[in-house]
């Protein structure tokens, strides 16, 4: 199968794994503990952990943009406080 | 009552997943990897890194579209969803005048975006339209070609005209599944018309009413066709929305990388904003 016209790229195939390895986790987390452990958190709604991983993604893509934007191209610094944002979500939200 | 957990149901979930699959995240995939590359074509592609996200967020071009974008979207939420439950409260429930309502309600819907665009485009013309030659001859001073405020009036007046009866017909859908019941006992406690409304009405109109706000806001925010049709983004570039902006970056510059970047960045507005109205819209459900 020819995928060029997808002009894949190591940095880009490594981020879709890496969603894919988290959606996977969710799964597995959900075999092992069904029921989506939901909670009402410091947002006053209920969210299941499938919401929180949601949450974390879209924060996080929202943190690289304003990193980008407002501080400059070196990301990794984007990368660790969209980590301590993702942890964040996942024990408050 | 414990609940039966039967994960074999996600099967059934299969073909729509890798229908999903063909038509949105693979595109998605592919702008994504556009968006870190440049090209000249041939499907030869050069690493760019995140040079097209810096110079999109640092464009006046792309805030200013944006900020037309998320003023129209407000504008057309503030008269539709009102306008909408007004006329749905005002159909009739029994009788001819059902049909005769539903089928004027859905006509506009049924016309092509672009059919819209070239309808509205004559309707607004001083020389030929009917609305643009009644206003010159009232004396108003009207013509969506050079003045941004006429033209944006026009917009605005064709998505309500295109629009307003999705909102209608998901009302009316939400008003006529309340039963008689809620009524009566309005009656009897003696409620207003106002506080059938908010007390009967509107929360059972809830859902639909989700709906048709998403909806609408997903519709006006990556409106293209119609005001593309009517204006091409003008006068200059009052009417120039963030679709519109984008494909004339991707497809009259053929700058496939900013456009992909653009693209990323419009997606994640969308998610965003229509994360947060699902979410509002449900808890204040949830409460009731």
């Amino acid at each position: 199968m020819n995928l060029t016209w997808m002009a894949w790229t190591l940095p880009t195939a490594l981020f879709f794994i890496t969603i894919l390895v988290l959606l996977c986790g969710m799964a597995v987390w959900e075999y092992a503990s069904p029921g989506g452990n939901p909670r009402i958190g410091v947002l006053r709604f209920e969210t299941t952990r499938g919401d929180r991983l949601f949450v974390s993604l879209l924060g996080s893509a929202f943190i690289h943009l304003a990193w980008l934007g407002l501080v400059g191209p070196n990301l990794w610094w984007a990368l660790a406080l969209s980590v301590v944002y993702a942890v964040g979500v996942f024990r408050y939200v | 009552m414990e609940k039966t957990w039967n994960n074999k149901a996600w099967f059934m979930v299969l073909p729509v997943l890798l229908l999903v699959a063909f038509s949105a995240v693979i595109p998605l995939m592919t702008v994504v990897n556009y968006s870190v590359q440049d090209t000249f074509g041939n499907n030869v592609f050069f690493w760019n890194g995140s040079d097209w996200y810096t110079e999109i967020l640092g464009s006046d071009r792309f805030w200013l579209s944006m900020v037309r974008n998320l003023i129209f979207s407000a504008i057309i939420l503030v008269i539709e969803i009102p306008l909408g439950i007004f006329i749905a409260l005002n159909m009739p429930k029994k009788g001819w005048g059902v049909p005769v309502c539903l089928v004027l309600m859905a006509l506009p819907l049924l016309i092509p975006w672009n059919v819209v665009g070239t309808i509205w485009q004559v309707f607004g013309r001083i020389d030929i339209g009917l609305l643009g030659y009644t206003l010159s001859s009232l004396g108003i001073d009207y013509n969506y070609v050079n003045d941004p405020t006429d033209a944006w009036v026009t917009v605005i007046l064709m998505d309500v005209w295109h629009w307003t009866s999705l909102v209608v017909l998901l009302c009316y859908a939400g008003l006529v599944s309340i039963p008689d019941a809620y009524y009566q006992a309005a009656k009897i406690d003696g409620a207003s018309r106002w506080a059938i409304f908010r007390y009967i009405q509107l929360p059972k109109m809830n859902r639909v009413l989700l709906i048709a706000v998403l909806l609408r806001f997903m519709d006006s925010f990556m409106i293209y066709t119609e005001p593309f049709v009517v204006t091409g983004g003008g006068p200059g570039n009052s009417t120039t929305f963030m679709s519109i902006d984008l494909v004339k970056i991707a497809i009259g510059q053929f700058d496939l990388g900013p456009a992909a970047a653009m693209s990323i960045i419009y997606f994640l507005i969308v998610l965003l904003l229509s994360w947060v109205f699902y979410t509002v819209m449900t808890s204040v459900d949830a409460e009731h």
